[in-house]
């Protein structure tokens, strides 16, 4: 990662990406404990039971479970947009947890970013639309079009979601979440609705945005191919933390396929 | 924001039709509100800058002579202020070319200066002068119905005598607003002219030289009236006053008055029903609307937006449809209302028209419906945000849904899947239901009540002249006529049958209550003119005692019968008498009291006497019976029944219809929009189910009757309960409008029934046919593949 590149992360230059290996470094993420009880009708669902997470800066982790093992709501925990039954998360010595509503708002609008399995684009605006209708609020954004240069969109720019393929309208997904130059990239199932070939696409967007700015980024996903890409990997099931994988080597996401 | 703002936009473009059946709603509230109250408003300052320019007088009476000289000690009477000495005479008049017989009120101008009080607003032509006698200024009503114009000449039946009467002039009288001819119910232009000539020709002609016959005054601005009318009637008592009352007795301020009152309980009610009903619907609409919005209010949290930023975005959304709304409907409203009141000021025949529309009733017709607007954003939002984001961008969770009531009580087999997923469905969510059943309600009974006005008046006029009034013809006397007037008229060749009448203006006290009122005296066997209670059954007028329309015994003096009211008799020797009230009839227009004819007589001691009688004739001898009677100097005034109900629905109905067809239209438009608006919003919350269904191997026309036989079991439901509304709405509305002059029965046809039913039915027919098509367009694919 060169320099100049690193600069554009907020002023957060002091996590060089091989230092996520090794420990040492002062994670992002501190999540310790943490359970969520959902309320669905008439039936309790335990989506999480005592989780404890670290996530390091330029880290690039994939949270692999099977579907139902409450790796979505861990993420969205983590990105503030839920809160847990019990336990803490610390995002830069800032007790998620405890946060306010505005603090919330103002760590989800300069701090993380968000992809989702079903893009969730506001179909009335452009790609461009959607792209600026972060950029005009966050403190420090690239523009519109670098955000979807970024991710080979630049000549649909003006295309509203409708007119856009599955794996293109998660890409404007992708350039949305990145144009602020957010500290971390949260993606929940990026793939999840995409073909393996368009989906390599989509991969390849989010390891160029973590290579380039350094951006820690959490991936979750069912599909465990998609692990070989990451420099860790946790498994997840049952509401639990299975299992912990080191990668030594990342796979490019052009070798992977499912 | 400019991308927030370029959303708004976009997403108001895309449910264009559904926000303008929103803004259609708030449109109608809107301009009935403003419609009603500017109408009232503008009517009501036209009245009294009329009023005060023209001097209408306060105090009005009537006597039978006295000399010019008493009138220094009228305007020394305590409490008067400008009093003015008149002459008036009743006449038969005869235009060329007319035949039927039109009957006059001649009142006398001064002869060298310009009235102290009422005085005349001239369209056309001069004033009578001084040295010609038989100059005559007519009033506008009589000119434009007989289509006269100054140089016509007219015939006047003066004191016996037939003369030319030159018409020099067209005028129009605070005094003579509402041209009733005494006894009439209804104006009738073509055969009531009011004519005002100089005071010199008049009274020469009937013997009143120097002396004065009526008299109108005005008050100092402190003083009451009471007090001046007991002097007055003192010192005018010798010279057969008739007893003074004020501008709430005299004919013309009172008809007004009462137009204004009914025009007031509409304007009053009305709007109120409809914005009220226009703001539960925004509420009920903008709330599911934003409800739909639950998804994308996840997302922009998620992108760090705060509530405030995205609350303000679903508000202005609202915003913008709500003031569009309202901006049409003040448009509207304010152009509706000028027409409108331009409408009564012709019907009156005020000079000019003073309009107004005052701010606050603007203000708060924008404030209402923005309020409503804005509570049903909020209230929708605020559940929103409520949610964390992540809550709000997953779907809603699976409802717990019941087998329904029909299918515990009648079993399985019953009903076929998608019958039961509509009976669950609603089950599931009764109160969304019931909201929209209640929309529904209430726009039919809207419907309804527009329609009202028309029945409630058949009714009041079918049964006023087919079973109380059936006479043909109504002759009023000049003075109290033997028992000989009665065989006379009888013995009139082409007249059938004849029945005498006898009419007392009394003023009837119970308590502190008092009205001034006419006792009227018939034959107990009368069959022409009859009395009819509450089953539509004749009755006798009673021997003993006093029967009195109930109106005017239970709301205006408060008396049962069995009481005993005080009467004071206003005319001859005017005795005061204390009478029991033997009972009510129904009466629905005017109200007086009513005895056998013998026993008034006997009360009065006059002997046998009569005020005038009523004839039943042979059609074919109509004409020679009008010219028998106008050849009679005794006869004052000839009515006739059909030109009674055919002027009434000329002039009076036609006023009152206008304003009901303002209602029933824009009631209609809030049907629509409310039954549109429920059909839009359950197709945008069922889309994808329905898709899902059509995926599993469902026709079209299956989901679309899952989706539409929904819809019009809730509207018919809701039009079931709508009759209910209605007549309630029309109870309200006929007891806020009831008065002396008339009561408006609470009768609604089969037809109300059914137009009320029809509009709404339609409206939900329509609204399907869009939900049809747009099912029939359902991209199974994308709807399958969004986040839902």
């Amino acid at each position: 990662m060169s320099a100049e590149h690193r600069q554009y992360r907020n002023g957060r230059d002091d996590a060089p990406r091989d230092t996520a290996d090794n420990g040492c470094s002062q994670a992002i993420f501190v999540a310790r404990g943490l359970t969520k009880v959902y309320h669905v009708g008439e039936v309790e669902v335990h989506a999480l039971r005592g989780v404890d997470v670290d996530l390091y800066p330029g880290e690039f982790m994939v949270l692999l479970g099977a579907s139902g093992s409450g790796k979505s709501t861990l993420l969205n925990i983590l990105g503030g947009l839920d809160t847990p039954t019990e336990g803490t998360v610390r995002f830069d010595d800032v007790d998620l947890t405890g946060a306010s509503e505005s603090e919330l708002t103002g760590y989800r609008r300069h701090s993380v970013g968000f992809v989702f399995q079903f893009y969730n684009l506001i179909p009335s605006l452009t790609a461009r639309e959607n792209v600026a209708i972060v950029t005009e609020i966050a403190r420090n954004p690239m523009t519109p079009e670098e955000a979807l240069e970024m991710v080979n969109l630049g000549p649909r720019m003006d295309h509203f979601p409708a007119q856009l393929s599955g794996g293109e309208q998660q890409r404007v997904a992708i350039a949305r979440a990145i144009a602020k130059r957010p500290e971390v990239l949260l993606c929940d199932e990026p793939t999840g609705a995409l073909d393996s070939k368009t989906g390599v696409h989509v991969l390849e967007a989010l390891a160029r945005v973590n290579e380039e700015y350094g951006t820690a980024t959490a991936v979750i996903t069912h599909n465990a191919s998609i692990a070989d890409m990451a420099d860790r990997v946790l498994f997840m099931s049952d509401g639990q933390i299975s299992g912990e994988r080191r990668n030594e080597t990342r796979r490019p996401p052009s070798e992977i396929s499912w | 924001m400019r991308a927030l703002a370029r959303k708004r936009w976009r997403e108001l473009w895309q449910m264009r039709s559904q926000a303008l059946a929103i803004a259609l709603i708030i449109a109608s509230g809107v301009a009935t509100y403003i419609i009603s109250l500017s109408t009232l408003d503008s009517l009501k300052l036209t009245q009294s800058n009329y009023y005060q320019t023209y001097r209408f007088a306060e105090v009005f009476v009537s006597l039978k002579r006295a000399p010019l000289s008493l009138l220094e000690r009228v305007r020394d009477v305590e409490g008067v202020r400008e009093a003015e000495a008149r002459v008036r005479a009743q006449i038969n008049v005869e235009v060329p070319g007319f035949e039927d017989p039109v009957t006059g009120l001649l009142v006398s101008l001064p002869e060298d200066r310009p009235p102290l009080l009422n005085q005349l607003h001239r369209v056309r032509g001069r004033m009578p002068t001084p040295d010609s006698p038989w100059e005559v200024v007519i009033n506008e009503a009589f000119a434009q119905a007989q289509d006269l114009a100054p140089g016509d000449t007219i015939v006047g039946i003066i004191n016996g005598r037939r003369e030319d009467l030159a018409i020099v002039g067209v005028a129009l009288s605070p005094e003579f607003v509402y041209q009733i001819r005494p006894g009439d119910i209804f104006p009738d232009y073509e055969r009531y002219a009011i004519m005002w000539m100089g005071y010199r020709g008049l009274s020469v002609a009937y013997d009143m030289d120097g002396a004065f016959n009526h008299l109108v005054l005005t008050l100092q601005p402190e003083a009451r009236a009471e007090p001046v009318i007991e002097r007055l009637d003192a010192l005018l008592e010798p010279y057969g006053g008739q007893g003074a009352y004020t501008r709430e007795d005299q004919l013309s301020h009172r008809y007004i008055t009462q137009e204004i009152t009914s025009l007031e309980a509409m304007a009053s009610l009305f709007p109120v029903i409809f914005l009220a009903f226009a703001a539960f619907l925004i509420n009920f609409v903008t709330n599911r609307l934003i409800r739909a919005e639950r998804d994308q209010i996840g997302v922009l949290k998620a992108f760090g937006y705060d509530n405030l930023t995205v609350g303000w975005h679903y508000v202005s959304v609202i915003l913008v449809i709500v003031l569009a709304g309202a901006a049409v409907g003040i448009g509207f409203g304010a152009w509706a209302a000028r027409a409108l009141t331009g409408v009564y000021i012709e019907f009156f025949r005020f000079p000019r028209l003073d309009y107004v529309l005052a701010p606050d009733v603007l203000v708060t017709g924008i404030l209402v419906t923005l309020g409503a607007g804005i509570a049903g954003t909020l209230q929708a939002f605020r559940s929103a945000v409520g949610l964390s984001p992540a809550e709000a961008m997953r779907p809603d969770t699976p409802l717990v849904y019941r087998q329904s009531l029909v299918e515990r009580l009648f079993g399985h087999r019953l009903l076929d899947q998608p019958s039961r997923m509509i009976l669950r469905h609603i089950g599931r969510a009764p109160l969304k239901s019931g909201l929209t059943v209640l929309g529904v309600a209430l726009s039919t009974g809207l419907v309804m009540s527009g329609n009202f006005q028309e029945d409630a008046i058949d009714y009041m006029m079918w049964s006023h002249f087919n079973l109380a009034a059936r006479e043909d013809i109504t002759v009023t006397f000049n003075e109290l006529a033997g028992n000989e007037a009665q065989y006379e008229l009888a013995a009139l060749p082409g007249v059938m049958q004849a029945e005498g009448m006898r009419s007392v203006p009394v003023r009837m006290r119970y308590g502190n209550r008092s009205y001034r009122s006419v006792i009227q005296g018939y034959e107990p066997d009368a069959k022409l003119h009859r009395l009819v209670d509450t089953g539509l059954q004749p009755v006798p007028p009673p021997p003993q005692g006093l029967l009195l329309t109930r109106y005017l015994g239970e709301e205006i003096l408060g008396v049962q019968p069995g009481d005993r009211i005080a009467v004071e008799v206003l005319t001859g020797r005017r005795p005061l008498l204390e009478l029991p009230v033997a009972g009510f009839v129904e009466e629905y227009i005017g109200v007086s009291g009513y005895m056998e004819l013998a026993a008034l007589n006997r009360l009065m001691r006059d002997g046998h006497v009569l005020t005038g009688g009523f004839l039943a004739i042979d059609p074919a001898d109509q004409a020679r019976v009008f010219d028998e009677l106008m050849r009679r100097p005794g006869v004052a005034a000839i009515a006739q029944r059909t030109q009674s109900i055919d002027s009434f629905y000329e002039s009076f109905a036609e006023t009152v219809l206008v304003f009901t067809f303002v209602n029933t239209l824009l009631a209609a438009t809030i049907a629509f929009g409310a039954v549109y608006n429920s059909a839009r919003i359950a197709l945008a919350e069922r889309s994808r189910e329905l898709a899902s269904l059509r995926v599993l191997g469902f026709t079209r026309a299956e989901i679309a009757y899952i989706l539409i036989g929904e819809l019009m079991l809730l509207v018919i439901i809701g039009v079931g309960i709508g009759f209910l509304v209605g007549r309630g709405i029309c109870a309200l509305f006929a007891h806020a409008i009831s008065s002396d002059i008339y009561r408006v029965p609470l009768v609604l046809e089969p037809s109300t029934y059914a137009f009320g039913a029809a509009v709404v039915l339609g409206s939900g027919l329509i609204s399907s046919a869009v939900i049809k098509r747009r099912l029939d367009n359902l991209d199974l694919v994308a709807v399958l593949k969004t986040t839902e």
